[in-house]
């Protein structure tokens, strides 16, 4: 029947996209229902994009185990989504004694979660991985990764769509009423309903939960703050170095962060906020990240800068309390069928495939999972852009297909065949936002200036755009207030 | 990969392009290759539709595509080879290029190169503008490409951050379409544009204009609702009792222009920090021998006619490379002193007469420009009017300098 699910995850997050299709995988029907026109448009890509090793969780919590677990498991499922990850290693640095038994501490814990390869390095071997790293003594952690997190959490979406999970993007969830064997959900004007109900909201998991009577849980947002810099300084940081963290602290502490498409990041910051929609980026810590950012890159020139950001993490822990919570994933037994996920910040990008599983299980406590046997795990196309295979495999692409030989985005060298893939997506989100995450196009040191106005242009001709059709994000955001002069008929 | 051969291969199909080419062709160079990104020729032109190009080297008003036209039309007529819709991958050292397009990729090889890939726009990102990443806020380039080229009104109710001379048209421009220029806000003490475009942009329209002025925040989530204004100290610190806000549903930001020498980076070419170009001799070229640079690549220019005029020089110049195989005899340096921001070429042979551009630091009136070697006077310009944003040029003879150590560039007032 229509709109009514086995299934429904409220959010298309990385995390929600993970259980989408982790059940996909198997005979239940399942839908996702997103507030917002695209996935992947809040804490999901708002962050450093590590992939973490788990040494800075408590043994016994689930953020150790599922960190760790996620770890283990993003190669396979990195290569299956086509999505390009790098585990490129991280060192935690001490800079005194102090901070020198911290990372003994650390390393005890990381060993005590399972964490694999880890070593305390002396300054030589750390000058050998990192020249000029500064620190006395710093931990090695080689299971440490990088991601595009928005990336893996489009592919995710993509892949539990192509295996028939349902999407509702562009959909507010306003009410959600249990009824007998399951929950009728309204979103934006919709009635869906659903046997088992999961909560992969973030910054709205709590408000999610007071709809169905649930007080206990609140979300503080904590907004982190980033600077986006040139390419050019690529190459300058082989991994990623972060100073020993400090008790109470509500992240790990500014440091600098490569990205697998080249760029450096500096951030984030850490600042509790009321609006969990505020990605506002502010002119005290963009001159503090920018002042930490020479303090740590002696190469870095003041045009390298060429993008700021923000995210929110979705604390539960009031500002004046700091530090961290360990998740919320909770099979509701005052609310049967109900799923329950909350407080999912750091490492929730790295443990979402293992967050995935846990959720599969308790899921099959409530619906019988039977694995279907046409489930196809695995996306078609290149994992990463045109630009950066071989000369001869690019000449070969571009002979089956001219639109590959014509370059879009000059800076990051997209062409128009990816431009096209972008808009032409599965989910068939078509935001200038959804074609800028997916392409990489406007992503470059000019953001935008040279191709905006070439993929205005091709969303024009061939796809018939008006001028109040382009939307940066949302219903709200058109880039356009129409046409200046009428066509004459 | 298919290779081809070339003996002149320019990249860049603007104004710097084309007149380099032409020129290359007239001093009887006949192997020559223009590549150019956009399918037809004469680059940033084609959007200026305003007019007051031209006054210089034809003596007469005309729009950017007039002025452009009457380049290409000589450029077709001479016979010249143009690749358009193709885009310069890399350049290595040794001349190679990479090059793609609907056709494909091909790699090819020259025996000089003359840059003239222009400049790009600097961004909301580039200057860290604080507040939220609505739409609404645009380079005033890209802006100009919307409502001049493809028939879009980009906003009713604008405002411009930065006094340079595209926004100070665009506020023109989009006064003409019906729209609402609030304002516009500098940094600056002073205009960063031509004072003709201040006075025919702004003050005839009665447009504002706001020194000392800038945005410190963008508001509005979705579309642009508004931004933060406030006046700036002489440390341009923001003055927080000047702050107010200003509704707006359009930002067009005209900071200022970067050359766009990624290409020339990957070739090893050396660059300037104070043009953020190439370092090159008194034939435009540069560190790397048959490697020549000009336009705004080179620098950036106030005027076309000026970078017309410029690439004219660096077309003979490799010509005459090509032709006549000779190295660099460049060895006296020129540097800056006093007041002076830049100076190019920045290093000549003495052998010939040249023609030094340069920009001061601040506005002055009354003042000269020297240059001298050592105690020894070369040349001399009297001015009325220095200022930033009008590049000087200064005639240095070669009868004056053949022997010359150093020649050091100075405003004395």
């Amino acid at each position: 029947m229509e709109n009514q699910y086995d299934v429904i995850i409220v959010g298309a997050g990385v995390v929600g996209n993970a259980i989408a299709r982790e059940l996909s995988k198997t005979s239940v029907s399942v839908a996702v229902i997103e507030k917002e026109l695209d996935v992947s448009m809040g804490t999901s890509s708002r962050n450093s994009g590590v992939i973490h090793s788990g040494i800075h969780y408590k043994p016994g919590t689930l953020r150790a185990s599922l960190n760790v677990l996620g770890n283990s498991m993003m190669a396979d499922l990195c290569r299956d989504l086509k999505v390009k990850i790098d585990y490129i290693g991280k060192l935690t640095v001490a800079r005194d004694e102090e901070e020198i038994k911290s990372l003994y501490m650390i390393k005890e814990q990381g060993e005590a979660n399972g964490v694999p390869g880890l070593e305390i390095l002396d300054p030589n071997a750390m000058e050998k991985i990192q020249p000029r790293v500064g620190g006395i003594k710093a931990l090695h952690s080689p299971s440490t990764g990088i991601i595009c997190p928005y990336s893996l959490t489009i592919a995710l979406a993509e892949n539990a769509h192509a295996n028939g999970c349902h999407f509702f993007l562009g959909h507010g969830v306003t009410a959600i009423r249990k009824i007998q064997d399951g929950f009728e959900i309204e979103a934006s004007g919709k009635k869906l309903t659903a046997k088992v109900l999961i909560n992969s909201a973030g910054l709205y998991s709590a408000d999610v939960c007071r709809m169905l009577g649930i007080h206990e849980y609140n979300i503080y947002p904590c907004r982190g703050e980033y600077l986006i810099l040139d390419k050019r300084l690529k190459g300058t940081l082989n991994v990623l170095v972060y100073p020993a963290p400090h008790h109470g602290k509500a992240g790990l502490g500014i440091h600098l962060t490569n990205t697998v498409s080249g760029n450096i990041l500096i951030g984030p910051s850490n600042e509790y906020l009321e609006d969990p929609e505020d990605y506002a980026c502010t002119a005290d810590i963009m001159a503090q990240l920018r002042k930490e950012g020479h303090a740590l890159l002696p190469e870095l020139k003041t045009t390298d800068f060429i993008r700021s950001f923000s995210g929110l993490r979705p604390k539960q822990t009031r500002p004046e309390v700091g530090g961290f919570k360990d998740f919320v994933i909770e099979d509701r037994e005052d609310i049967k069928g109900f799923i329950n996920l909350v407080g999912i910040e750091s490492p929730g990008l790295t443990s979402s495939p293992a967050i995935a599983l846990m959720v599969r299980d308790m899921v099959g406590k409530h619906l019988p999972l039977t694995l279907k046997n046409d489930f196809i795990g695995t996306r078609s196309g290149m994992t990463g852009h045109f630009h950066e295979l071989s000369n001869e495999e690019k000449a070969d692409l571009v002979a089956g297909n001219p639109d590959y030989g014509e370059v879009v985005c000059r800076c990051e060298q997209i062409t128009k065949k990816e431009v096209l893939d972008a808009v032409e997506n599965p989910l068939g989100v078509r935001t200038i936002n959804s074609i800028k995450y997916r392409s990489r196009a406007m992503m470059g040191r000019c953001q935008g200036g040279f191709c905006l106005p070439r993929i205005v242009q091709i969303l024009e001709k061939e796809f018939g755009y008006r001028p109040e059709d382009y939307l940066l994000k949302n219903r709200i955001s058109p880039l356009f207030l129409g046409k200046m002069r009428q066509d004459t008929p | 990969m298919k290779t081809i051969k070339k003996d002149l291969v320019i990249i860049g199909g603007g104004p710097a392009g084309l007149a380099a080419a032409v020129s290359a062709r007239k001093k009887g160079l006949s192997d020559i290759l223009l590549i150019e990104r956009d399918k037809i020729l004469g680059g940033i032109l084609n959007q200026c539709i305003h007019d007051g190009f031209g006054l210089h080297t034809f003596k007469e008003a005309l729009t950017g595509p007039e002025y452009a036209q009457r380049f290409i039309d000589e450029f077709h007529g001479l016979g010249i080879e143009a690749m358009p819709e193709t885009i310069v991958l890399s350049l290595d050292k040794e001349k190679t290029l990479t090059v793609s397009s609907k056709k494909g990729f091909v790699k090819i090889k020259a025996n000089a190169v003359i840059l003239a890939m222009g400049c790009r726009e600097r961004t909301a990102g580039a200057i860290s503008l604080p507040g939220t990443r609505p739409a609404g806020v645009y380079t005033a380039g890209a802006a100009q490409n919307f409502v001049n080229l493809q028939n879009i009104m980009i906003g009713k109710r604008i405002v411009i951050l930065g006094s340079g001379d595209i926004g100070l048209i665009m506020a023109r421009r989009m006064t003409l379409e019906g729209a609402k220029v609030e304002a516009v806000f500098e940094l600056l003490p002073t205009p960063s544009g031509l004072a003709r475009n201040v006075q025919q942009c702004l003050n005839d329209y009665g447009i504002p204009l706001f020194l000392s002025t800038s945005v410190f925040e963008l508001h509005g989530k979705d579309r642009l609702t508004g931004v933060t204004v406030a006046k700036v100290d002489e440390k341009f610190q923001m003055i927080p009792e000047t702050k107010r806000l200003v509704p707006c549903d359009t930002l067009l930001l005209s900071v200022g222009l970067i050359p766009e020498n990624e290409l020339s980076l990957g070739a090893g070419v050396r660059l300037e920090p104070a043009t953020s170009g190439a370092s090159v001799d008194d034939r435009f070229m540069t560190n790397i021998p048959g490697v020549f640079s000009c336009g705004n690549v080179l620098h950036v220019h106030d005027l076309v006619d000026h970078v017309s005029e410029e690439a004219a020089l660096v077309g003979q110049s490799a010509a005459a490379y090509l032709l006549d195989r000779t190295e660099s005899a460049a060895a006296i340096p020129v540097v800056t002193k006093e007041d002076i921001r830049y100076v190019l070429p920045q290093k000549i042979s003495g052998k010939t007469d040249v023609t030094l551009s340069l920009r001061v630091t601040r506005p002055m009136r009354n003042a000269s420009v020297l240059v001298a070697d050592g105690d020894r006077k070369i040349a001399r310009k009297k001015l009325v009017r220095l200022h930033p944003a009008e590049m000087i040029r200064i005639k240095v003879k070669a009868k004056h300098i053949e022997n010359a150590e150093k020649l050091e560039v100075s405003v004395q007032c």
